[in-house]
């Protein structure tokens, strides 16, 4: 660890899905970090590999076909011990602690999230006994109702015998929540977890966490494709493309002054609410096939500020440090 | 939970009687009757019996009415003195005949289906998490050869190879000398001697089918977000694989223990025929094809009140093991 101000970081991290059609690289060299008590954003289109980021991270890459082959994910511990979670054993004891306990997950589909033949209560008291068998079932109880009431579901008491598919999305969001908060995890990662739901329902969903970040001082990754989410939430933002981060700083730094060329494509493709009135310009292309990722820069067909015979050559220069704290990854900025 | 189950015992009660309506049409259906079967015998033997004589015959056995009263004296002496009719061919009451078949047919599908779960439940789990792996090709090919095989082959197949084996030659569920014995600790042993024949060859192909399904279903439920919720709680694997998808992907196999018995009577005639047991499947054929239509209305009528019954324990157990089924 560089910075004893990150609770993780990702260092050159890797993750290949070995498929019959041939090596997807889903992630390819990520290097990011997450601050004590701050919140990181990873924003990207569908497949650039936020996803499996995130789910690199716990060791939940389904294997086969998925595996890490490169990089670290180092991981500071209650005790300040360092532990590279990449290098634990998937199956293992010592990342199944750490899941649910110190770094937890919420995901997409909150209406598949739960276990349809089991109470919310006993899936939540459930995570609750993992980690602390010794506990007594009425006092995990308490403290289920305890979680359910604090993440906004009312009536939490009759609620806890109530099964998943009595509760709404947004419910089943909250409950999901609370499930993850269940043994006061010091991270959470939050897989997409307002795409499945209406706006109303993200905004609420938005603003629970961060109460809840301000009274537990945890740290959170957000993942998502929406640019609202993250500009609401994050205090730093990652923007991914294809696999690697191509541009990573504070929150306003790349509100305000986004850098990378498609950076800049995703930032005007959505409208803004004090600007004027102007056409939105989505980003051109598609994403290429990720198994033949062209040579040079990914990015480079479908870049408006395209250099021929410098971004369709060589791979696009590690990160480069615009301003303080402001990487990039794009030949415009190197020298 | 209470009111789920008395529901739908009352919903039985119709359903019984329009079974009991349906196989006594069924046993009518074939032109002719028993006794007009019979008369054709006599006429072929050369004996040449009178007006009088087929008219005696005919309300001896109650034919010369029209078949609704027919119907309704069979369900009254049914409902309220438990009798079913005589057979014709075996000249004894039809429940005296069911009652000594009976009980080994349903033992006989009982332990079939207990050992198509043992076998196939755990082998249907390893396949499905273990996909594509050396073990899954394997049991799959076996599973296809179970399926393929018609049992009766099987079944000759595997008294062949006992035979010329151990020399010994499996002709029922009991050794010539315990057929007439009254039961004994040695008969129930050469009961579990001879058994096993019948019961590998009648659990093989609902074994393979077994764990195509629940393969196919686990396959499905493993991919689930869920799963991957429970692993990043934090669970043990293999708890978390019996605890999540697995009570969800057994439910189509619940399901189905109501249909096991009619499986067992009506697919396995043959099987029954080769092996020699004691089972109303090959009563039930004979029967049909003798036109002996009490008998053959007692033993659909008792199968089909045991299927609903079997169905209904399905409900039971599913409605026990999945919330979503209990509420609609």
């Amino acid at each position: 660890m560089n910075n004893n101000e990150n609770i993780l970081e990702m260092k050159n991290l890797k993750t290949h899905f070995f498929t019959d059609r041939g090596t997807v690289k889903a992630v390819d060299g990520v290097n990011l970090s997450v601050k004590r008590g701050k919140t990181l954003g990873i924003i990207g289109e569908s497949g650039c590999g936020k996803s499996v980021t995130a789910h690199s991270i716990l060791r939940l890459i389904p294997s086969p076909p998925g595996q890490i082959v490169d990089g670290g994910i180092q991981y500071q511990q209650k005790d300040n011990n360092i532990i590279d979670l990449a290098k634990l054993d998937a199956r293992g004891d010592t990342i199944r602690k750490i899941r649910g306990n110190e770094i937890s997950m919420i995901f997409q589909e909150p209406m598949t999230s739960f276990g349809p033949q089991y109470t919310i209560g006993y899936q939540i008291m459930e995570a609750i006994l993992i980690h602390n068998p010794e506990m007594a079932e009425t006092k995990a109880k308490n403290k289920t109702i305890n979680l359910l009431d604090q993440v906004g579901i009312p009536k939490a008491e009759e609620r806890i015998d109530s099964y998943p598919h009595e509760f709404s999305g947004g419910m089943l969001q909250r409950a999901m929540i609370a499930m993850a908060l269940s043994c006061s995890p010091r991270l959470l990662i939050a897989d997409e977890p307002t795409t499945a739901l209406d706006v109303t329902v993200e905004a609420q969903i938005l603003e629970l966490l961060e109460e809840l970040q301000d009274e537990t001082g945890m740290s959170i990754i957000i993942i998502t494709h929406n640019l609202a989410v993250v500009s609401e939430v994050a205090d730093q933002i990652a923007v991914m493309y294809l696999g690697r981060e191509v541009e990573f700083a504070d929150s306003d730094q790349i509100i305000d002054n986004p850098l990378h060329p498609y950076t800049k494509g995703l930032w005007n493709s959505i409208p803004s609410l004090d600007g004027e009135l102007e056409e939105l310009k989505p980003v051109k292309g598609t994403v290429p096939d990720p198994i033949n990722i062209p040579a040079g820069c990914p990015f480079a067909d479908r870049c408006p500020e395209m250099m021929a015979g410098v971004c369709d050559q060589g791979n696009p220069p590690e990160k480069i440090e615009v301003e303080e704290g402001h990487f990039v990854r794009c030949f415009l900025y190197s020298e | 939970m209470g009111n789920y189950i008395l529901r739908r015992f009352l919903v039985i009660i119709p359903l019984l009687v329009v079974i009991s309506v349906i196989s006594f049409i069924v046993v009518q259906l074939p032109p002719g009757s028993y006794v007009e079967t019979y008369i054709q015998n006599l006429k072929n033997q050369g004996y040449q019996p009178d007006e009088k004589e087929i008219e005696r015959l005919q309300s001896r056995y109650g034919l010369n009415q029209p078949a609704y009263i027919q119907y309704f004296t069979w369900m009254k002496n049914m409902i309220f003195e438990g009798d079913m009719g005589r057979s014709f061919v075996y000249k004894q009451p039809v429940s005296e005949i069911i009652a000594e078949r009976a009980p080994m047919t349903i033992m006989i599908s009982m332990m079939a289906m207990l050992l198509q779960w043992i076998v196939a439940v755990p082998i249907g789990i390893f396949s499905a998490r273990y996909q594509y792996s050396i073990f899954d090709y394997i049991v799959t090919f076996f599973g296809f050869i179970g399926l393929a095989l018609p049992n009766f082959l099987f079944a000759l197949v595997l008294m062949y190879f006992v035979y010329v084996h151990t020399g010994w030659a499996v002709v029922g569920i009991f050794s010539p000398e315990f057929v007439d014995a009254s039961w004994s600790f040695a008969k129930l042993l050469d009961m579990m001697k001879n058994l096993w024949i019948p019961l590998v060859v009648i659990a093989t192909a609902g074994t393979a089918g077994l764990i195509r399904t629940l393969r196919g279903t686990l396959l499905d439920e493993l991919k689930k977000q869920y799963v991957t919720t429970a692993r990043a709680k934090g669970m043990k694997e293999r708890k978390l694989i019996l605890k999540y998808p697995v009570r969800v992907a057994i439910n189509p196999l619940i399901s189905t223990i109501g249909w096991m018995l009619p499986a067992i009577v009506g697919g396995e005639v043959v099987v029954s025929q080769v092996l020699n047991l004691k089972t109303l499947g090959p009563v039930l054929l004979g029967s049909v094809k003798s036109e002996d239509m009490y008998l053959a209305g007692g033993i659909i009528m008792i199968l089909s009140s045991l299927t609903v019954i079997g169905t209904l324990l399905s409900d039971i157990l599913l409605a026990w093991v999945d919330p979503k089924v209990r509420y609609k």
